[in-house]
């Protein structure tokens, strides 16, 4: 599967490109210039230990935050060049979970992702209601959508934040930690729905905490150690010992188990 | 309650916007028609259409038209602007009184009146507070990058203590000849209304303004994130939000004084009935904050007459136990 990815890397042209990025955060550089091509069809995953910058750097691929160098272009144009709704209808963003405080109906809160398909003046018609249902399908909680998102537990939260991302129907998937609160297998379930979209034709970059599951579902992984360094390639360049261990200051050995590659920290 | 209305459906809003619109309807004839002097509707109807010159009919346009047009626009002003910071805030708790906003927009009306200055520049002195005091609030509880409900409360209960202090100093060092103006200012009753009409127009504005974003308010209260990821201009509709909070706030108070907890219970009241869809929670919030507060001043000039009570009172009544309850529940 790489090795075709990489192939596709070279021939299909990118739908998120980053030339020369470099971010820091105060006076901190979290990562010194790289660059990175996704073409669709391909998937990113983010890895690093806590403050790394891997949120940081999905924002920034969002466009939801300048770069302090370099540039980052979606589709070969700047975010700058794009308007706003359009840009959500090409790429969107799970975000991490935010706290919520006013009732809503889980449909309504899924709807929320046809925002950007509205006009100002534009009410969800049955339509946008339909893929509404859909999105909430892929997610097992179609028999939830009457519910009150306040009263729903964090893993049911995070499934109705996928579906509201899902109805957004983005070409470039940008997850923020997409399996936090899941139980084991709504993670599977959830990283191998992304894995369909992405077969289909969308492309994903994935903020992911578990290196087993980044080496069973990445095409591409970018490491980053916190302290400038970066390590971006395949996922079997990047997912080795050495460079894992050194970004997460543990030893780590790799394992090859029943066809899939596991690590183990000593 | 876990199980609740499930979509946004225009005709249904439509529905309840038009019902809410009779009741406020119903509520302004109730407040021309009652008082010490009964008038029947016909009467009623005869002063505002027919010129009428009977005492009744002037009893109608120059005492009571002009009080149930200030009291009404008061509270659709207050309850707006309560719905667009609980927004804002994304905390279900905010409310111009509690937050002292209504306090910011006091103190500077005060300080405008003790220096002799003229009636407009006391009203634009009101807007100014308002927005000094929101400033204040929202900046200094912003610490984390949410407004959290403690810091929130604690904040504005303290700048709200501060525009008391404020106030009782300015009473105090005001010449004789201005504490009555400025004391009658405070209490603030809708009997002293003066000029209610341009009240109803901005709030009327305000409405038109902010209701093209309504959706994006929906998709706000998402979350910062997810709203810019969304498409929305999240820095221009919070200015917008706090520009107009603000100005409908120093409005009202202008207007009528300090009228305390009308943004915070009647957005929570519409949001039992209507949800939290800002397409048809704002208008339906300005409907039921008008008919509510045009109520509340019918009874508090009626029930205990000849003794007119301020609506202030009334509201602050009801007002306190009902945050109480809902302080308590939300606690979580």
């Amino acid at each position: 599967m790489n090795e075709s990815a990489l192939e596709r890397e070279s021939a299909a042209a990118p739908v998120l490109a980053a030339e020369g990025l470099a971010l820091k955060v105060g006076e901190r550089w979290l990562c010194c210039e790289f660059s990175l091509r996704l073409a669709a069809g391909e998937c990113l995953v983010l890895l690093g230990p806590n403050g790394a910058g891997k949120t940081t750097l999905l924002h920034t691929l969002a466009g939801l935050r300048e770069p302090d160098a370099g540039r980052v272009l979606l589709d070969g144009r700047a975010h700058a060049a794009w308007r706003g709704e359009e840009l959500a209808r090409f790429r969107g963003l799970l975000a991490q979970q935010q706290p919520d405080h006013f009732s809503a109906s889980v449909l309504e809160t899924v709807l929320v992702g046809r925002h950007p398909h509205l006009g100002r003046w534009g009410w969800e018609g049955p339509q946008d209601e339909a893929i509404a249902r859909a999105a909430l399908r892929e997610v097992g909680l179609e028999a939830m959508e009457g519910r009150d998102i306040l009263s729903l537990s964090g893993g049911e939260r995070q499934r109705v934040a996928l579906a509201a991302l899902l109805a957004q129907t983005p070409s470039v998937f940008l997850l923020d930690e997409p399996t936090n609160h899941l139980d084991l297998h709504y993670r599977i379930e959830v990283l191998e729905l992304f894995r369909r979209k992405v077969r289909d034709g969308a492309a994903a970059v994935m903020v992911l905490h578990d290196i087993d599951l980044a080496a069973r579902y990445a095409d591409h992984v970018i490491l980053l150690d916190g302290r400038g360094g970066v390590v971006a390639g395949s996922c079997d360049e990047v997912l080795q010992p050495e460079p894992l261990s050194h970004a997460f200051g543990h030893r780590l050995e790799r394992h090859e188990l029943a066809g899939r590659v596991v690590f183990l920290p000593q | 309650m876990s199980t609740i209305r499930a979509r946004p459906c225009r005709s249904r809003a439509f529905g309840i916007i038009a019902g809410l619109a009779l009741a406020a309807v119903a509520a302004f004839v109730l407040a021309l028609m009652s008082g010490e002097l009964a008038i029947s509707v016909r009467s009623a109807a005869g002063a505002l259409f027919e010129g009428d010159q009977s005492m009744e009919a002037q009893v109608v346009r120059h005492l009571r038209l002009p009080r149930a047009v200030a009291v009404f626009a008061c509270g659709g002003l207050l309850a707006t602007a309560g719905a667009l910071m609980q927004v804002l805030l994304r905390n279900p708790l905010a409310d111009p009184y509690v937050l002292g906003i209504s306090g910011g927009a006091a103190v500077g009306a005060l300080a405008a009146m003790l220096a002799g200055l003229a009636s407009f520049v006391v009203d634009a002195a009101a807007f100014g507070g308002a927005l000094t005091a929101m400033l204040l609030v929202f900046g200094l509880a912003h610490g984390d990058g949410s407004w959290t409900q403690t810091r929130l409360l604690l904040t504005g209960v303290i700048v709200a203590a501060g525009c008391g202090a404020a106030i009782t100093l300015m009473l105090a060092i005001a010449p004789d000849t201005r504490v009555h103006s400025m004391l009658f200012w405070l209490m603030g009753d809708a009997s002293g209304a003066r000029r209610p009409w341009p009240a109803l127009v901005i709030l009327a504005l305000g409405l038109v303004l902010i209701l093209p974003f309504a959706r994006e308010l929906n998709v706000l209260a998402r979350g910062e994130l997810t709203a810019r990821s969304l498409g929305v201009k999240v820095v221009r509709l919070r200015f917008l939000l706090y520009g107009l909070a603000s100005l409908l706030t120093a409005v009202s108070v202008t207007l009528v004084g300090s009228v305390g907890f009308v943004g915070l219970i009647v957005p929570h009241l519409m949001r039992f009935v209507v949800g939290n869809d800002q397409r048809v929670l704002l208008p339906a919030a300005l409907l039921a904050g008008g008919t509510l507060l045009t109520l509340a001043d019918t009874a508090a000039r009626t029930v205990i007459a000849p003794v007119q009570l301020p609506v202030g009172v009334l509201t602050a009544l009801i007002g306190v136990p009902v945050f109480l309850f809902l302080l308590s529940r939300h606690r979580r």
